[in-house]
Parts: structure tokens; C-alpha cells; sequence
């Protein structure tokens, strides 16, 4: 039988959940670099038992983490204890796995390019941390991150080294990005299983952007978001894009949660609408689509981007069957009353399981799983810290 | 030509973990012993910290670390400086402390 494995990122911590093919019982192991922040955690689907984690903290800056064996052992990729290279043979760096560095070559960057600041004046890129890392999928050893501020790095070597994909950063709209609260981060990136070429990533307070040469290019693909902090209706930037997904089998077909509205693309970005329809708030971050049914879609309605917690303590997640437009509450098994937590953007995602299997993890600890669609609900877990991401595996 | 000091290191908790060490680290440091030559030193034997004290590419010091010599802070004194003789004969251990997390 099957089983399923979960890869939890909190605040202080990671932690693996795994169940069989069922979904009843689990196991938990962590917290993985306790006392850290694990902003995500994301296996290969070419090799599941290669998994990359970010390791983040405000005091000792970025650390990039690989198991290579489903998450029993970690190293540093070219760091002690991994049996790569651990010298660029130009005596440092040798930690170059933590190294991010925005490209500023004559070559393929630019001088570094300023953004705009929370004041509107302009603010020099700064490296903060990795929000997001997408492993590629047709090579275990190549992965995407998306990092604070606003940029696309690559590895080719299993995280050992990271080099910028500099054409985003370097678009010529750069300098009217700006930061969210949770600062300008790049935190989604979508690749479609039958182009290689193809890259969609989104950035809080950018917007969603689309690359059709493996990151070289990059074109906004904003066409329809209507955000009311920016005065002109058809901005080609600054929208605060919150999340992205599509169905592998229909790389065309878009959905986004934005900082407010539901929105969906039929034609790979080039044009949005809303699908907002009966949610009783249209605010959230992650949306999820199912694995099996390219037109259901899963949101959680927060009550508002100044209120994070869910509408009247109730904590529901929302399902479209029709891709958007008309939505069902699903709540059993989900807290009804005195509910205030948040889910944040990395912190859904669904297995491929039949039926599926949709988990969410939230600010309050609990990791919420779904065997049957999401017409029913069981924590996992409740006590972890504040969770920030959850990724799935299904295993063989 | 004198042989290299032995220059003992305290990191914070999530450095000794991350460079999987327990208790002081003891490093080989040629003269003049310096900040900057004690952390080359680290870094060269422990390179998953690179990155983790000081800036890669400007090799500034992390915004919340702070350094500590013969129970002076040195914080703000130049990396290029040498350290007092406490520090480069290994009689007292160079304070890597990170800032105080409340909550």
C-alpha cells in the first residue's frame, strides 16, 4: 500500500508526518533543526526521498538543508558531511549552499537594482531569506528558490551552489515593487510538467510573473487584478498576489488567491477574472487544487487583511467544484467556535492519493488532514509551533 | 616564525548545532591573531558557517551578533585589530553571543 508523507515547516522547527496509504494513523518525527525557522520544505518527484529544506533565522541568516534519504538525515549540501566538493577551489567560499547572492555580473545581471520602499522611496535589494524552494521536475538535484527581496535563484548541483536568475529582478518594473508586511518576498513558483521552459512565480507586493525560457525572460501577467491600495486600475505591478496553483494536467488554467478576490486565468496568465462568487471573504492565502479534478479548488476565508483569523472563529475550508464562482463550507471535523488562527500560503497542499487528500497546516499548530476530498477533517497534530508550510509526498 | 596559537571559540547554541560541536571550539590561528583571522579559521574548519556570523560577500558582522574579548565588547572595534594577549594565548575564549531573543 501506498503511503503518504508530510513535510511540515513551523517557527520553530520541522517535523515529517507519515501515514499508509489509509491515512488514520501517523507518525511524527521532530522538530527537525529545532529552534529554527523552517520557512518550506519540498521533496523531489523525481527522487522522493530527496528533500530540501530552508532553514532560516534572523540572528545567523540562511542555511539550506537536503536529506537524501526522506528526511531520516540532513547535511549541508558542500558543507562536512556531505561527500561532494566542499571547496569552489578559490578557497572560499566553501559554505556556498547558504550563499545567495543577487547576480550584479556584466554578464547576465545588473547593478543592483533598487525597489520600492514601504515610503515609496526606492531601497536597495537585501537579501533576507528563502521563502520557497520548487525542485525541478525532471532533475533531482536541480531546485528553484524564491527569496526575500523579490528574486529567482536556481541550483544544477543538488544546493550546493545558488546562482540568480537575474532577468526577473532586473525587469524593467522592478523599481515599482514594493514589500508587503511580511516583506517582498517571491514565494510561489509553479513549473509546468510539460514545458520545461515554462516558470510562473508570484510576489507579495509584485504580482505574478511568467517566464517561457527557463527563467531567462519575464513578462507580468497581472491583466485583471483590481487592487484598492493602487490608484490605477490596469497596474502591470504592485498587486499583492498571495498564492498560485494549477493542475498539472492543465498548465493554462490559473488560480489565485490574491490579498483580496479569488481569481482565475484560462489562458496561462494573460488574463484574470474573478471567481470570488458566495465566499463569505474573498481575503485568505493558499489555494490548492485537487489532484484528480482540475475544476475543484480548495480556499480558507480569513476574515480580512486586517483581522488574520477566520470569519466568526469558524474555520472553514472553502471547495468550488466548478472552478470557482460557487463554494461549499467544509467544517466537519473543524473547530466552529472560538477559532482564530491563520493558514498561511505554503501551508496547503494536497496528495495524490484516491480519494484525495487534502492537509493544512495553521498559526495555531494544528495540522488539519482530509482522506476524502475534504468533506471531513482530523488533526494530526495540534501543539506544533506557528506552521508556515506543509508539503505532501505519496510514496510507493 | 612562531607557530600558530590555539584560540578557543564559544559560539551561541544554534552555531554549535549547525557546525555539530559541543562545547568550545579550539582553532589554530597564525599571528597576528585578529577577528577577522579567527573567523577565517572557523569558517575554513567549519564552512556550514559561512554565512551564519558574517556577510558573504561584504564579510560584515550579522546585525544581531556581538563580540566578546577578555570580558571587554569588541563588537564595534575593527576586524583587522589584535586581539588582547587573554584571547591569543587561549587563557580566555572569544564570545561569539547572539542578541537576546525575548517573547
Amino acid at each position: 500500500m501506498p503511503g503518504v508523507r508530510i513535510l511540515v515547516g513551523t517557527k520553530k522547527g520541522a517535523f515529517i508526518l507519515t501515514a499508509d496509504g489509509k491515512r488514520k494513523k501517523w507518525t511524527v518525527s521532530g522538530p527537525h533543526f529545532a529552534g529554527w525557522e523552517i520557512y518550506h520544505l519540498k521533496g523531489s518527484t523525481v527522487d522522493p526521498n530527496r528533500i530540501y529544506a530552508s532553514q532560516t533565522s534572523s540572528w545567523f541568516g540562511q542555511i539550506i538543508q537536503r536529506s537524501d534519504d526522506g528526511g531520516r538525515t540532513w547535511h549541508q549540501p558542500g558543507s562536512a558531511g556531505d561527500p561532494g566538493p566542499v571547496s569552489d577551489g578559490n578557497g572560499m567560499p566553501k559554505g556556498a549552499s547558504n550563499k545567495f547572492v543577487y547576480d550584479t555580473s556584466a554578464e547576465t545581471g545588473k547593478p543592483l537594482t533598487t525597489h520600492q520602499w514601504y515610503d515609496g522611496t526606492q531601497h536597495p535589494w537585501e537579501f533576507a531569506r528563502v521563502w520557497h524552494l520548487e525542485p525541478s521536475l525532471s532533475d533531482a538535484d536541480t531546485v528553484y528558490a524564491g527569496v526575500e527581496d523579490a528574486a529567482l535563484f536556481r541550483t544544477t548541483d543538488g544546493g550546493q551552489s545558488w546562482h540568480e536568475l537575474a532577468g526577473l529582478r532586473g525587469h524593467e518594473s522592478g523599481p515599482r515593487w514594493q514589500p508587503g508586511a511580511g516583506g517582498m518576498c517571491l514565494h510561489t513558483i509553479v513549473l509546468d510538467a510539460g514545458n520545461p521552459d515554462r516558470i510562473f512565480v508570484a510576489i507579495s507586493a509584485a504580482g505574478a510573473f511568467r517566464s517561457e525560457d527557463g527563467g531567462k525572460t519575464w513578462r507580468p501577467i497581472n491583466q485583471g487584478l483590481h487592487s484598492q491600495y493602487i490608484p490605477d486600475p490596469n497596474a502591470e505591478v504592485g498587486h499583492c498576489v498571495h498564492r498560485i496553483a494549477i493542475h498539472p494536467t492543465r498548465p493554462n488554467v490559473l488560480f489565485m488567491q490574491k490579498h483580496w478576490d479569488v481569481m482565475r486565468s484560462d489562458d496561462s496568465g494573460d488574463s484574470w477574472h474573478e471567481v470570488s462568487g458566495n465566499l463569505p471573504s474573498d481575503f485568505g492565502f493558499p489555494i490548492a487544487v485537487h489532484a484528480h479534478e482540475p475544476e475543484t479548488i480548495y480556499v480558507v476565508p480569513i476574515q480580512s487583511d486586517s483581522l488574520h483569523y477566520p470569519p466568526e472563529g469558524k474555520l472553514r475550508v472553502y471547495r468550488s467544484r466548478s472552478g470557482g464562482n460557487e463554494w461549499e463550507a467544509l467544517t466537519k471535523g473543524l473547530p466552529q467556535k472560538d477559532c482564530y488562527v491563520n493558514i498561511l500560503r505554503d501551508a496547503m497542499a494536497v496528495d495524490t492519493l484516491e480519494p484525495c487528500g487534502i492537509y493544512f497546516g495553521t498559526t495555531g499548530g494544528q495540522v488539519y488532514a482530509s482522506a476524502d476530498d475534504g468533506d471531513s477533517w482530523t488533526a494530526i497534530v495540534r501543539d506544533l509551533p506557528a506552521v508556515l508550510s506543509v508539503e505532501t509526498q505519496v510514496l510507493p | 616564525m612562531t607557530s600558530p596559537a590555539t584560540i578557543r571559540i564559544v559560539l551561541p547554541h544554534h552555531l554549535r548545532t549547525l557546525a555539530n560541536v559541543d562545547g568550545e571550539v579550539a582553532l589554530a590561528v597564525a599571528a597576528p591573531v585578529t577577528r577577522s583571522a579567527i573567523l577565517d579559521a572557523l569558517e575554513d574548519r567549519y564552512p556550514m558557517l559561512c554565512g551564519t556570523i558574517r556577510d558573504h560577500v561584504t564579510r560584515e558582522r550579522r546585525p544581531k551578533l556581538r563580540f566578546y574579548a577578555n570580558e571587554e565588547d569588541i563588537t564595534h572595534e575593527s576586524p583587522d585589530l589584535p586581539l588582547p594577549a587573554a584571547i591569543c594565548s587561549g587563557a580566555k575564549p572569544l564570545l561569539i553571543v547572539g542578541a537576546i531573543s525575548g517573547g
